[in-house]
């Protein structure tokens, strides 16, 4: 059991893929103009990585050693795709903004890095739990980052006016602003957990 | 259970089935949201027309496709007989967030007659830094040419239906596949 919450909170904080792993700086950076699509953007990623996980751990044995990176990958993105169909079919709102990163979802570092360094070598059970810690802590810090960027870039946090209208140093919403808050936070979680 | 030898047979076994399965379960995940999507399409490109006339009846709703400066955006122009612009929507674009993404909304402002277009005769529009009389979107010049462009181009073409045809009414399906043409014209230049 102990091991089960090990795993669980591995992807949380200790190994963060974001802050601590820094793996998947792609869509990090490029989906964070707002907390919304942050957050949309790492649930997404979120339930491919359960879902890759777990089919991955039942065929680990199946799966010969040479060919195991293409399975991977096709396994990864039969998931990404039906993500990308479902949430154009039943979510327009969140498709229109996301839905070119949504692909991207495939080479993220951190799905098939989860798959290669756990899923393959676990049992199903943790791999559901590592893919479900690690989905959190994206989202979790995906919707940390957006919340920030949007505040700040254009004085609204979840859409939500916060600050008056004219407000917003809009360099926060374009690319630079994205690395900078990047390594903003990661210096303060760094620095937390040396603590 | 152990572990599968990587010899081919077992490679190109695992492979292909690994591939067939994904497959069909795509093809069933394809089929089952097939409906809504199409649904989702007509029903965002009904609302738009919809939007775009603004309640008149007998205005056209004209669908353009420009570059913009994040790729190419599609707009959906609302114009009336004479070619006075009643409205517009962006279906599509990539343009940057806070900046060119204004234009969302910023031609539209009744407040601000300086970057106003509804209510305005199309045909001639051109930025202010250019020498025309529109006001363009705070730190995206690129965004505003290429959408005044766009609402440019649906006056040229509602002037030519007008003329070929003397209907003013819409026909969406024929009104797109038209559009499609001059984009593809403009991707052969």
């Amino acid at each position: 059991m102990g091991n089960a919450l090990k795993t669980f909170t591995n992807g949380l904080l200790k190994e963060n893929p974001t802050f601590v792993l820094v793996l998947g700086m792609c869509p990090t950076l490029a989906t964070t103009t707002s907390a919304i699509n942050g957050m949309s953007m790492g649930l997404a990623t979120m339930f491919v990585l359960v879902c890759s996980n777990v089919v991955i751990s039942l065929l680990k044995n199946l799966i010969p050693d040479k060919v195991r990176i293409p399975a991977f990958i096709v396994v990864i993105a039969t998931f990404v795709t039906m993500v990308q169909l479902v949430m154009q079919a039943y979510l327009p709102g969140i498709y229109d903004v996301l839905g070119l990163f949504i692909p991207l979802i495939v080479v993220n570092c951190i799905v098939l890095g989860r798959a290669e360094a756990f899923a393959a070598k676990n049992s199903v059970g943790l791999s559901a739990l590592d893919g479900l810690g690690m989905g959190l802590g994206f989202t979790c810090a995906l919707t940390i980052l957006g919340a920030i960027r949007e505040l700040l870039g254009t004085g609204t946090c979840f859409g939500l006016s916060i600050f008056p209208d004219n407000y917003g140093a809009l360099i926060f919403v374009l690319a630079p602003g994205a690395f900078i808050a990047l390594a903003y936070l990661m210096v303060i979680i760094n620095k937390l957990q040396n603590k | 259970m152990a572990k599968l030898e990587s010899t081919f047979k077992n490679m190109v076994l695992s492979l292909v089935i690994i591939c067939m399965v994904a497959a069909g379960a795509l093809a069933g995940v394809y089929l089952l949201t097939l409906e809504s999507i199409n649904a989702q399409k007509i029903a965002k490109q009904e609302a738009a027309q919809k939007a775009v006339l603004n309640g008149h009846e007998d205005g056209t709703a004209i669908e353009t496709e420009v570059d913009g400066f994040g790729g190419k955006f599609r707009v959906m122009v609302g114009l009336d007989a004479e070619g006075n612009v009643l409205g517009y929507e962006i279906l599509e674009h990539q343009e940057t967030p806070g900046l060119g993404s204004h234009m969302v909304h910023w031609f539209k402002n009744a407040d601000k007659p300086g970057q106003n277009i509804i209510g305005r005769k199309a045909g001639n529009f051109t930025v202010s830094k250019d020498g025309g009389d529109v006001d363009a979107i705070t730190a995206a010049t690129i965004t505003s040419r290429a959408f005044l462009k766009a609402v440019n181009q649906a006056y040229a073409e509602h002037q030519g239906t007008e003329a070929n045809t003397g209907a003013s009414q819409l026909q969406p399906n024929q009104e797109v596949e038209s559009n499609e043409q001059i984009v593809n014209d403009q991707m052969d230049k």
